[in-house]
């Protein structure tokens, strides 16, 4: 019971942490149609420049000025390379943030090296907060669900109470419809780039210390932010919520509960034999299989409900 | 047993989210009629068009090609039961030349399916057909040129041979002489009148003197609803019709 | 830009003009160039192939055939996947394990078969994964198959038995059941036995390129809509495709596992997916033979730049990023772009503009270099207690000298190529309405 309480609370941590990085691609991808590769990337770059800048000045510097240069990052490729790929079709788009991602990676491991950087939890944070059954709730997975609610809530009454947020919320359903309207569509892509950049960057402060920072972590991220998007539907930013808790719980319990299969069948008198052809399948740890959903997940999702969860377009 | 009509619609509705398009359009096309539908923007012609295409499914309705439902069909499917249409906004294969255009248009019906074991330069039959559709044409001189590079009314041209090509015997054509001059419609229609000869054809027109040109019967469809079905001459003098499109008679 | 190219109806150029072996010489002479350039590189003085090069070759062979099988996806049938790997990593896997079987005696099969192999195994995962991915098309099939790719790799870890985890599979290709007597354990004689399999694989796809499936797979890349009304279902157009495309993967699977003797989760990753995607665009996804350019170079980039600098994976990242905007053709699609002007005996005319943008373009890409390798050295090199040495220049790299020449070599070259740009594409848009004027007669 202690465990699936905290468990819980680590599945909500793990999950609105994702959806702040899901929020901003899913906008990007209803918007704009591209499958931001680079987008787990900037995570990343959030993540690293935090680690830099609290070297020199410190955590609390870095919470403000890294999101802000990721921003500013997710601005300038959008005006200077994704515009100029777009001319060529979506799957040079689609190219283009690949190529990014791909150069991104390269030049973290150039600047800061192949192996993960010592980016931690701040000292004024780092205590418990609470104690639950004997186990610890960390005081800086509270800062991180409190800062993922700020946002949350930022976002919301952005997209709810803003002119912007109001042209954001047509184009997630009806792109064209908004440039033929005569809004300056340029310039809400831009926005929304380097709003969801920014957000991203966000994500990679706060998360890059509480999960481990190196180079590797936009490549492990990414296909889960993929995932979440496509399972939430594109087009709508609740069902993104939904799906990244949902994707944060399912991530968290998997991990904790250390059965197979078999064991399973134990439990209902069923016997399996190491001589049996799906023994190898079948005594795998949850934890192991855990690693397959969200791939899983993603297929099925967009091979048989393209829409997702709460879509209002196909992928 | 009489041959049931080309093209039938049943009480065919067609909403989009709360918008109805289309409101119980109702509307039988025997088999050789030449049929225009005329109607002002936004009346719902190419929604129409799309329903009996496959393209899009109807709300509700049904409706038939040659006596059997095609409402619940892909749309390769019920071009391989003899319905082609043409599209408003050209629709080739823009990076392939116009020879291999035309030869696409002729592959399914003439069996090769998804073969691997023919190499076209060997198909004979299959390219002196090709080549002489392009005759008709007159696209010859443009044989190996993109499709993508033609001139418009060429492409208007070469839309209609591909719509044609594998020989359904019943054509849709969506606004074929759209951006046209009257020299480069005359020709359109030209060529429209003599390669659907003995075919049934349904055309989108915007262009009165093409529709009084080629047409037996025409449909008005104004609103998602017909107003008129008749020979163009009482569709031009019906004053619902003058009233809702055409405009009243000048003196 | 204005593109001059003529798509001349498919992508390898009409053989319905077929003519005499003088049509053909350039390739036959091709061909025998690569039987004879392992000799090269030989050590007569100890009677010794160059080992390097051959394995080089050999690599260079089978990534030919894996890149050109990606091409019938992306560039034939405008099909962007993450996870081609999959088929040549499964065919080389099922290959191994029946060397292996082989060498227990337990059946027969002479090794020059051996690929046909992995080539059927290949179109096995191919029909079965593909009926489901081909469901759907462009972002979505990217994404699918991206999926798929981590998919095989996460569940590798779990199949111990067919997998070898970690270490892979083995296997010791000296199998003496070879038709012509050899026993395929010096390098130079895979050499061959690749080199035979990549001419039959070209020749098989570029025949593939000329059949109605081929063609339909074109036509539904440009206008899957169209080829509904042609009587096509694009969706199964795509899955033969993608099914075919799989069987040559897998041959190129078999192939590196007789190479290699060992196959291992490599030859499955989203890395080599990756590379495949790279060969191919960089080469030219929209000329036939854009792949096998791409693979000899990426090949050649990755074992001999590798030497000369540590940072050439982010060389060739900015070069895929740069092409993907300023040359979508690849280097093939460059090159074909200029026929039309040589054929109309125009081509001096582009001799300035490239003298006035190709030097400042140069000293650029210097500038970059210098930034990219001194941020290296910095970082990496350092620690490794080496010295940075241009052209046996020790290089000072905490003092701000090569730093500052680095930048402005950046600056200026990229300021003055770039001013030189409109100019150049005046001349090029010039060069292109004449020659189209010419074609409208």
């Amino acid at each position: 019971m202690e465990l699936a309480l905290v468990t819980l609370l680590n599945g909500l941590v793990y999950g609105m942490l994702l959806f702040m990085l899901a929020s901003g691609l899913t906008l990007i991808f209803s918007l704009m149609g591209v499958l931001n590769f680079a987008h787990a990337s900037i995570y990343m770059i959030g993540a690293y420049l935090a680690y830099q800048i609290s070297q020199m000045l410190g955590f609390w510097p870095a919470l403000i000025v890294a999101p802000a240069l990721c921003g500013a990052i997710g601005a300038a490729i959008e005006m200077y390379g994704l515009r100029k790929a777009h001319r060529n079709g979506h799957i040079a788009e689609l190219l283009f943030t690949f190529g990014v991602a791909f150069l991104v990676e390269k030049g973290v491991q150039m600047i800061w090296g192949l192996a993960p950087v010592p980016y931690r939890v701040p000292a004024e944070l780092n205590f418990a907060l609470f104690t639950i059954y004997g186990t610890n709730f960390h005081a800086y997975r509270g800062f991180m669900l409190l800062i993922s609610m700020l946002m949350f809530l930022a976002i919301w009454l952005m997209i709810t109470r803003t002119r912007i947020g109001l042209i954001i919320q047509a184009a997630l359903t009806h792109p064209e419809m908004v440039a033929a309207l005569g809004h300056n569509v340029p310039r809400v892509f831009t926005t929304v780039f380097a709003g969801g950049s920014a957000l991203a960057g966000l994500a990679g402060v706060i998360g890059g210390n509480y999960l481990v920072t190196e180079p590797a972590m936009a490549f492990t991220m990414g296909p889960i932010v993929f995932v979440v998007v496509v399972f939430g539907g594109l087009g709508s930013l609740t069902g993104c919520f939904i799906a990244s808790l949902i994707m944060g719980f399912v991530q968290s319990f998997a991990v904790v509960f250390d059965v197979s299969l078999a064991d399973l069948l134990a439990h209902l008198g069923i016997a399996v034999s190491p001589e049996n052809a799906f023994a190898e399948v079948l005594t795998l740890p949850l934890p192991r299989i855990a690693a397959l959903l969200p791939f899983l997940l993603l297929i099925l999702v967009l091979i048989f409900k393209p829409r997702g969860l709460m879509g209002t377009r196909d992928t | 047993m009489q041959t049931p009509p080309a093209v039938v619609l049943h009480d065919v509705h067609k909403s989009f989210g709360l918008t109805k398009i289309i409101q119980g359009v109702s509307l039988a096309i025997p088999c050789g009629q030449r049929h225009a539908i005329i109607g002002p923007n936004g009346a719902g012609k190419t929604t129409l068009f799309n329903m009996i295409s496959g393209l899009v499914p109807p709300s509700s309705g049904a409706i038939e090609l040659n006596g059997r439902p095609i409402h619940n069909r892909a749309p390769h499917e019920i071009n391989r039961m003899g319905l082609s249409r043409s599209f408003q906004t050209t629709s080739l294969f823009h990076r392939l030349s116009v020879f291999e255009n035309v030869r696409c248009a002729l592959l399914w019906s003439r069996g090769y399916r998804h073969s691997i074991w023919h190499p076209l330069w060997r198909q004979h039959e299959l390219n002196g057909t090709a080549e002489r559709l392009l005759d008709r044409l007159h696209l010859r001189g443009r044989r190996d040129i993109a499709a993508g590079l033609l001139s418009y009314a060429e492409q208007r041209a070469l839309e209609i041979g591909i719509t044609i090509a594998g020989g359904a015997d019943v054509i849709l054509l969506d606004e074929p002489t759209a951006g046209m001059n009257r020299n480069e419609a005359d020709h359109a229609v030209a060529l429209i009148r003599q390669v659907t000869e003995g075919k049934t054809l349904i055309m989108v027109e915007h262009d009165m003197n093409v529709v009084f040109d080629l047409a037996d019967m025409v449909t008005v469809l104004v609103y998602g609803r017909i107003i008129a079905s008749d020979v163009p001459g009482k569709v031009r003098a019906d004053p619902q019709v003058q009233e809702a499109y055409l405009g009243s008679p000048v003196a | 830009m204005t593109t001059v190219v003529r798509w001349a109806g498919n992508i390898a150029g009409d053989p319905g003009i077929r003519s005499a072996a003088r049509r053909y010489w350039p390739y036959v002479a091709l061909l025998a160039f690569t039987i004879v350039l392992p000799w090269l590189f030989y050590d007569w003085s100890k009677a010794r192939h160059a080992g390097f090069v051959v394995s080089l070759l050999s690599q260079m062979g089978l990534m030919i055939i894996f890149a050109l099988s990606f091409n019938m996806q992306m560039g034939e049938a405008g099909l962007l996947s993450f996870g081609h790997a999959v088929y040549l990593g499964l065919g080389g896997y099922v290959t191994i394990h029946v060397i292996n079987a082989v060498r227990l005696g337990q059946f027969w099969l002479p090794m020059e078969l051996m690929p046909l192999v992995g080539g059927l195994s290949g179109l096995m995962f191919s029909i079965v994964f593909g009926y489901m991915v081909t469901k759907r098309h462009g972002t979505a099939y990217a994404m699918i198959t991206l999926g798929l790719g981590e998919l095989v790799t996460a569940a590798a870890v779990m199949f111990n038995g067919f997998f070898g985890g970690e270490g892979g599979i083995t296997a010791n290709r000296i199998l003496k059941t070879s038709l012509l007597g050899l026993s395929y354990g010096p390098g130079i004689q895979v050499y061959y036995l690749i080199l035979a399999w990549t001419v039959i694989c070209v020749l098989a796809m570029l025949l593939l390129t000329q059949v109605p499936l081929g063609r339909m797979a074109n036509a539904c890349r440009d206008n899957f809509e169209r080829a509904q009304f042609v009587g096509y279902d694009p969706r199964m157009v795509r899955f033969y495709q993608c099914a075919l495309s799989g069987f040559f993967a897998g041959i190129a699977g078999a192939l590196y596992a007789i190479d290699y003797e060992i196959v291992t989760f490599d030859a499955v990753s989203a890395i080599l997916s990756g590379n495949a995607l790279l060969m191919t665009f960089i080469g030219g996804v929209g000329v036939f033979w854009g792949p096998i350019v791409g693979a000899v170079l990426i090949t050649l980039l990755q074992s001999w730049m590798s030497l000369i600098s540590n940072a050439w994976l982010i060389y060739v990242a900015v070069l895929f990023i740069v092409m993907v905007i300023y040359a979508p053709g690849g280097v093939a699609g460059l090159f074909m772009a200029h026929v039309p002007i040589w054929r109309a005996g125009r081509l001096s005319a582009l001799a300035v503009p490239y003298l006035r943008i190709l030097p400042p373009a140069l000293i650029g890409v210097a500038g970059f270099a210098g930034l990219v390798e001194l941020t290296y050295f910095v970082t990496i090199g350092s620690g490794q207690g080496k010295t940075l040495n241009v052209f046996h220049l020790a290089i000072n790299t905490s003092s701000p000298a090569p730093w500052l020449l680095a930048s402005g070599l950046l600056a200026l070259g990229t300021t003055i190529a770039l001013s030189q740009r409109r100019a150049f594409t005046t001349v090029w848009d010039e060069l292109a309405e004449h020659i189209r004027t010419k074609e409208r007669g």
